[in-house]
């Protein structure tokens, strides 16, 4: 069982959150002028690191909020995200 | 959010409810034992409970205190005033604001006046969950077997909160009192499934 960090609540167990896959994947600015192939690659290809990889998770149990957290992928240590790596979040 | 309550005919409709537990308040109250081992499980049915979602550094934030007479604590999982009177922190602008039973049409109604156009919602969530009530002096060994938080007084006291899982529900958990006492609200649904849970938990305390 992973502790993940809930920037609001603290450490909890792994089944209070759900998985939300990888953070900043930004929503196409003209996503009707992307052909098949770039609307396809938008959709569902994603990076597959083995390392650091910055991730959504959302404390589905707890505040309910969505964040960023970053998990080496090889040895499930999660820390913060840097702040310089953080974008806006609506 | 536009919630309508009808008050006209809400004394004769409060004859009529009946909470999650109300058929098992014998077989809660015969279940707890008292003394220096004791724990006790009872249902506190029908409290107030408005849920309220305002932006905490806004002038609507400080109305609706002001409107209320309540803090909404800014620090995750604090609960301000006491268990007749409390808002509990749910996120980081959304609060519930506790009260007994008959107070919710009046704290809408005065939050909603306070905070005007601003950006929020005050809703009346009183009917989505049931409380039950678990007190006693091994009411937190009780509690850490089906809770995976750090429930010792170094880490949760008296005035703090945590929406987390207990077993497999999802409950607000809230200690009241340093006996300790805890207040688990829950969705009715889960009203039964919790009161099993607890009462196999209080067992190895209870059975003479
Ligand atoms: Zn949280």
């Amino acid at each position: 069982m992973l502790q993940i960090r809930c920037p609001w609540c603290g450490d909890r167990e792994e089944t209070e959150f759900r998985y939300g896959g990888q953070a900043h994947v930004d929503y196409p600015r003209d996503p009707a002028a992307l052909d098949d192939r770039a609307w396809g690659e938008y959709l569902f290809v994603r990076d597959n690191p083995k390392g650091e990889f910055a991730e959504r998770w959302v404390h589905t149990a707890g505040c309910r909020r969505w964040f960023t957290t970053v998990r080496d992928t090889a040895t499930n240590q999660m820390r913060a995200e840097l702040p310089s790596a953080r974008k806006p979040v609506m | 959010m536009t919630v309508v309550s009808t008050n006209e005919s809400s004394t004769e409709v409060a004859g009529l409810r009946r909470s999650p537990l109300a058929g098992r308040r014998d077989e809660l109250a015969a279940a707890g034992v008292e003394g220096l081992r004791g724990v006790r499980l009872g249902e506190e049915p029908f409290l107030s409970q408005v849920n309220l979602r305002v932006l905490p550094a806004s002038p609507a934030a400080a109305g609706v205190e002001q409107a209320l007479g309540t803090i909404l604590p800014r620090e995750p999982n604090r609960v301000t005033g006491d268990e007749h009177d409390a808002a509990l922190w749910l996120g980081p602008d959304e609060w519930l604001v506790v009260a007994p039973d008959g107070r919710a049409d009046g704290i809408v109604e005065a939050a909603r006046t306070a905070m005007a156009d601003s950006p929020g919602s005050v809703v009346d969530v009183s009917a989505n969950r049931t409380t039950l009530r678990l007190a006693g002096p091994t009411s937190r060994e009780v509690l850490e077997k089906v809770c995976s938080l750090d429930l010792h007084p170094r880490a949760f006291r008296s005035g703090q909160c945590a929406q987390t899982l207990v077993g497999r529900a999802q409950v607000v958990l809230w200690q009241v009192g340093t006996e300790p006492a805890y207040r688990l609200m829950v969705r009715g649904s889960f009203a039964d499934y919790l009161a099993d849970l607890l009462l196999d938990a209080m067992a190895e305390f209870t059975h003479r």
